[in-house]
C-alpha cells in the first residue's frame, strides 16, 4: 500500500498503471499517475475550511478561490459526496471528514482511490453510506482498492478480492462464491477465530467502581496526554459554557467481567481512559479500585497496584518506537520486578522477560534488540499485551486492542483477555469493531456524547442496532426486537446506566 | 543479537564521522577558495598537539565544555532545550568565587562547600525557566535565553564595588578565593603546566552521567519522556515533575562547569572568565549524540581546535588564520545535524527492512513445512 503510493520504494517487482510500467519516489508521482489514497488516520487540518484542506497542496489546479469552489461542488454533486465547501473541518463528524478526503484525492484527479480501512470509524449506518459513494466511484469508472480486515464488508463492497497474509499474497477469491469462513480461513491459515466468551465468569466482586465521573473539555496548556477532540461538536459549547467531555458516568465492573463499551469515536472514550488511568483527573466523582478510592492517585500508582492498559493509540502511548523492545517491556513498569531493584534498572530481568514474552505470545521478531519501530503492527501489540498482562493485573483498560492487528493475532489477543477474565480479570474494552464487542464483553454500554446513554446485552444485539444507538438514535435499555422479553430478563443491569 | 549491536555501533559512529569528513572538506574548499593551502593548516594544528604543554591546555579546556555539554544533553535526552547552559555557567562560577573569598573552612569542607554553591546557583537559575515551563507552558528556550541576558546584568551589580567587586587594574573581579579552596592540580613542569584537579571530577560527572541514564529508574523514565511524552504520561510519569527535576540537574551541572578553571587556575571571576561556554556546549552535545564517550571525544576535539589554532597566526614560512578553526568549528555543527537525522533515518529503514526479511524467510520455512505435511 505504501510502494502503491509511492512512499516506500519496492525491492524487486514492478507497478503497471494502465498497462504501462511505472516507478513511484513519492506520492507526487504516484498522484500524477491518478493514484490518490484515503488513510486510515485522516489528513485533515481542523483549522481550515473544506474547501481550504482539499486545495492545500493542489492550489495550481483550480486556483483557491471560485475555481476551486465550482470544481468541488461538481465532483461532490457527481458522486453524491454531499460535501459543503465552507464548513470548518473541525466541526464535520468521522463520515463527513472521510468523504473530505476522498472528495480531496478525486479533485486531484485520481482515477484509481486506495482506501486503508475506511470503516474502522465508522458506524454501520455510515458504513451502508460509504459503500454507496464507492458504489457511484466504481459506475463512473474509477477503480477502488479497499483494505480492510473486516470480512463482511469486503464481501459485501468488492468486485475481487486478494488476500494478503505476512507480506505475499495467500490467494484470491470472487465475492459471489465465498463465504466470510472460507475467507477468514484464507486469512488465517487455518482455523477460524471467533470472539465469543464461552460461559459467563462474572463474580459479585467489584473491582472498579465509577461513580458520577464528569471532565470538562480542558482549554489550558496540559503537559500529559492530549485529547484529541474528533468527534461530533466543538469543545466549547454555544453560550460560552465549557462542554463536558464526560457527563456523569457511572458503571461498576466486577472480576471475571468484560465490560465493552460501544461509541463513535471522540464522544469521550479517549477522556474515560485518562480519567482512569490517571492521566487527566476526574473534575467530579470517583473512581474506586477493589473498594479504595483511586481518585487522587497519580498514573503510576494506579498502574503499580494493579491497573493494565493497553492504549488505544499504541505508537504515541504505548510504545518508544525507537527504544529495543527490551526497553519497551520496561515502559509502563520500570518500578516492577523483574525490570528494577529498588531505584535501580535491572537490564538483565527485563531482557531475560522479554524473551518469554516473544516466546509465548509470538511476537515475530528476530531478537530483542531490534526497535519497537521495526515490528509490524501485530506484534506491536502483542508486545504490548504480553507486557500489560505479566504483571497481573486486577483491572484492565483495554481500548481498541485488536485495531490494525491481522486475523491471527487478534485471536491471540482475544484468546490472552479471555484466559485472564477467567482467572477473575475485569476488562473494560473500548472498540470500534462492533463483533468484538459484543463477542467478547459480559455487559455492554453506549457512550454518546461523554454519557452512557444506552446498555444492551451482547448476547442478543446485533451491530445494526448497536449502530444506532452510537448515533444517539436510541437510548435506554436496547431490546433486541425479535426476543426483547428475554434479552430484557437476562440482562437486568446491575447499576444504572443514566 | 551480536549483529545488531555490530549494526548499532556501525550506525552510532557514522554520523559523527560523516560530519567530521564533511566539515574538513568544506573547510578545505574554504582554504582553496582564499588561495591557500588546504592541508598544511591541518598538519600544522596536528603538530601543535604532539606537544605536551598543547596537551595540558586541551585537557583542561576540555574537561569545561565536557561538564557544560553533559548539561545540554541532559536536557536534550528529555527533548528540553536549555540554552541557559552559559547564564547558569557564569553565575554558578562567580556565586563560587564570591564565597570562596568570603568563606575560609578547612580544604576538605571548603571545596565540597564550593561545588555545592556552584550547583545550587546553577540549578536555580534553571530552576526558574523550569518553573515557568511547568506552571505557564513558558517555553525552556525562551526562558533560558532570557535569564542568559539577565545573568549577565546580574553579575554586572553584583561585581560593582558597592557589592562583591574588588578593582584590580582595569579589571573588576570577585577578590581572591581563599587558597583552601584553590584545587591543586597534576604539576607537570613549568614548561608544560598543570592539569587542573577537577578534570578527575568531569570524569566522574561522565560515568554518573551515564549511570543515572542507563541503570537508574530515574533515568528510564527521563529518556522514555524524551523518547515520546505521550508514551511516558501514560506509563506513569509525572511529566511535569521530570521537566523541574531534568532542569534542575541540568542548570546544576551547567553551574559546575566553570569551577575546574576557578578552582584550579584563576581562583577568581572577572571580566575576562570566559563567555559563551554554555553555546559551544550545545554543540559539543550534538556532536557526541548525547552519549558521555561521545561527548568526551567531542569535547576534546573540540578543545584541540581552539587550542592548536591560535599557532596558525605565527606559522612561518606562511602564516594562516587561525579561524579556519571556528569555521570548521561552525561547519561541524552544521554538518552533524544533517548528518545524524540521514544516519538515523537510513538506520530504521535498514533495520526494519532486514526484520522484514527474516521474519519472511521464517515465513517461507514454515509454508514449504505445511505443504510437506
Amino acid at each position: 500500500m505504501k510502494i502503491l503510493y509511492g512512499m516506500q520504494k519496492p525491492d524487486e517487482g514492478t507497478i503497471a498503471v494502465a498497462g504501462t510500467q511505472v516507478t513511484f519516489g513519492s506520492p507526487a508521482d504516484a498522484i500524477s499517475r491518478g493514484i490518490g489514497m484515503v488513510h486510515q488516520h485522516f489528513m485533515l487540518a481542523d483549522n481550515l475550511t473544506v474547501l481550504e484542506n482539499v486545495v492545500l497542496g493542489s492550489e495550481k489546479l483550480y486556483g483557491i478561490g471560485g475555481g476551486a469552489r465550482k470544481k468541488i461542488k461538481e465532483i461532490s454533486d457527481r458522486y453524491g459526496l454531499n460535501v459543503r465547501p465552507d464548513v470548518l473541518v473541525e466541526d464535520l463528524g468521522v463520515a463527513e471528514r472521510q468523504r473530505v478526503e476522498i472528495l480531496k484525492v478525486l479533485y486531484r484527479g485520481a482515477s484509481t482511490l486506495i482506501l486503508d480501512e475506511p470503516t474502522a470509524v465508522l458506524v454501520p449506518q455510515e458504513v451502508d453510506a460509504l459503500f454507496d459513494n464507492l458504489r457511484e466511484l466504481k459506475s463512473e469508472g474509477l477503480s477502488v482498492i479497499f483494505i480492510s480486515h473486516k470480512l463482511g464488508e469486503v464481501l459485501s463492497v468488492a468486485d475481487d478480492i486478494t488476500v494478503i497474509r505476512r507480506g505475499t499474497t495467500v490467494g484470491t477469491a470472487v465475492p459471489s462464491e465465498t463465504t466470510p469462513r472460507q475467507l477468514a480461513e484464507m486469512m488465517v491459515g487455518s482455523e477460524l477465530p471467533t470472539p465469543e466468551t464461552a460461559e459467563s465468569t462474572v463474580t459479585d466482586k467489584a473491582v472498579i467502581e465509577v461513580k458520577g465521573l464528569t471532565v470538562y473539555a480542558s482549554g489550558g496548556a496540559s503537559m500529559g496526554v492530549e485529547a484529541e477532540p474528533v468527534g461530533p461538536g466543538s469543545l466549547v459549547e454555544a453560550g460560552g459554557e465549557i462542554k463536558k467531555v464526560l457527563d456523569d458516568v457511572t458503571f461498576t465492573i466486577h472480576a471475571g467481567e468484560v465490560m465493552g463499551i460501544a461509541g463513535v469515536e471522540g464522544n469521550g472514550q479517549t477522556e474515560l481512559i485518562d480519567a482512569l488511568i490517571g492521566t487527566k483527573n476526574a473534575d467530579s466523582g470517583s473512581i474506586a479500585f477493589l473498594g479504595e478510592d483511586i481518585t487522587p492517585w497519580p498514573t503510576r500508582k494506579r498502574r503499580e497496584s494493579g491497573v493494565g492498559y493497553i492504549p488505544e493509540d499504541r505508537h504515541r502511548q504505548g510504545l518508544l518506537l525507537e527504544a529495543p523492545l527490551w526497553e519497551n517491556r520496561i515502559l509502563g513498569h520500570v518500578t516492577e520486578a523483574p525490570n528494577a531493584k529498588g531505584v535501580w534498572l535491572n537490564p538483565k530481568g527485563a531482557q531475560a522477560d522479554t524473551r518469554r514474552i516473544v516466546e509465548e505470545y509470538d511476537v515475530r521478531t528476530p531478537g530483542i534488540d531490534v526497535t519497537a519501530a521495526s515490528l509490524s503492527g501485530g506484534n506491536q501489540q502483542k508486545l504490548i499485551v504480553g507486557r500489560e498482562m505479566s504483571h497481573d493485573p486486577k483491572f484492565l483498560i483495554a481500548a481498541h486492542p485488536t485495531r490494525g492487528v491481522d486475523v491471527g493475532a487478534q485471536a491471540q489477543i482475544w484468546d490472552r483477555i479471555r484466559d485472564a477474565r477467567r482467572e477473575g480479570l475485569a476488562v473494560l474494552l473500548i472498540s470500534a469493531d462492533l463483533d468484538e464487542l459484543i463477542g467478547l464483553s459480559d455487559t455492554l454500554r453506549v457512550i454518546y456524547d461523554g454519557r452512557l446513554v444506552a446498555d444492551a446485552n451482547p448476547a442478543t444485539i446485533t451491530p445494526e442496532e448497536l449502530g444506532s444507538a452510537m448515533t444517539g438514535a436510541a437510548s435506554g435499555h436496547l431490546e433486541h426486537v425479535e426476543n426483547g422479553a428475554e434479552a430484557a430478563a437476562e440482562s437486568a443491569p446491575e447499576d444504572e446506566a443514566r | 543479537m551480536k549483529k545488531f549491536d555490530k549494526e548499532r555501533l556501525l550506525l552510532a559512529v557514522a554520523g559523527p564521522a560523516l560530519a567530521l569528513v564533511a566539515a574538513i572538506l568544506l573547510t578545505s574548499v574554504v582554504l582553496i577558495a582564499s588561495g591557500k593551502s588546504p592541508i598544511e593548516p591541518y598538519r600544522l594544528m596536528i603538530e601543535q598537539a604532539g606537544y605536551s604543554d598543547v596537551q595540558v591546555l586541551i585537557i583542561n579546556q576540555a574537561s569545561l565544555y565536557y561538564i557544560a555539554a553533559l548539561a545540554v544533553a541532559l536536557g536534550f535526552r528529555m527533548n528540553l532545550f536549555n540554552i541557559g547552559v552559559d547564564g547558569q555557567y557564569r553565575l554558578g562560577a562567580m556565586m563560587t568565587a564570591v564565597v570562596g573569598a568570603h568563606v575560609a573552612l578547612p580544604a576538605a569542607l571548603q571545596v565540597p562547600l564550593l561545588l555545592l554553591v556552584g550547583a545550587l546557583t546553577g540549578a536555580m537559575w534553571a530552576g526558574i525557566a523550569g518553573v515557568l515551563k511547568v506552571t505557564r507552558g513558558v517555553s525552556e528556550v525562551v526562558a533560558t535565553i532570557m535569564l542568559n541576558s539577565i545573568a549577565t546584568s546580574l553579575i554586572g551589580y553584583l561585581t560593582l564595588t558597592d557589592n562583591w567587586g574588588v578593582p584590580l587594574g582595569d579589571n573588576v573581579t570577585t577578590g581572591v578565593m581563599k587558597e583552601s579552596g584553590w584545587v591543586p592540580g597534576i604539576d607537570l613542569g613549568s614548561d608544560v603546566g598543570e592539569i587542573y584537579g577537577l578534570v578527575f571530577l568531569a570524569i566522574a560527572m561522565g560515568i554518573g552521567y551515564w549511570f543515572v541514564l542507563n541503570r537508574t529508574r530515574f533515568g528510564f523514565d527521563l529518556r522514555a519522556t524524551g523518547a515520546s511524552e505521550t508514551a511516558a504520561a501514560a506509563s506513569g510519569v509525572n511529566a511535569k515533575r521530570m521537566v523541574l527535576t531534568a532542569m534542575l540537574i541540568s542548570g546544576a551541572v551547567a553551574g559546575i562547569s566553570g569551577l575546574p578553571l576557578l578552582l584550579g587556575d584563576v581562583h577568581t571571576y572577572s571580566l575576562s572568565f570566559p563567555a559563551g561556554l554554555g553555546f559551544t556546549a550545545i554543540g559539543i552535545a550534538l556532536l557526541g549524540r548525547n552519549n558521555p564517550g561521545g561527548i568526551a571525544l567531542a569535547a576534546l576535539l573540540w578543545a584541540f581546535l581552539d587550542k592548536a589554532s591560535p599557532a596558525l597566526d605565527y606559522a612561518t614560512p606562511e602564516p594562516y588564520e587561525k579561524e579556519i578553526a571556528t569555521i570548521m568549528q561552525g561547519l561541524i555543527v552544521f554538518a552533524v545535524v544533517i548528518s545524524y537525522e540521514v544516519v538515523r533515518t537510513w538506520g530504521l529503514r535498514r533495520q526494519q527492512k532486514r526484520v522484514g526479511e527474516e521474519l519472511a524467510a521464517a515465513a517461507a520455512q514454515n509454508t514449504k513445512k505445511e505443504v510437506a505435511v
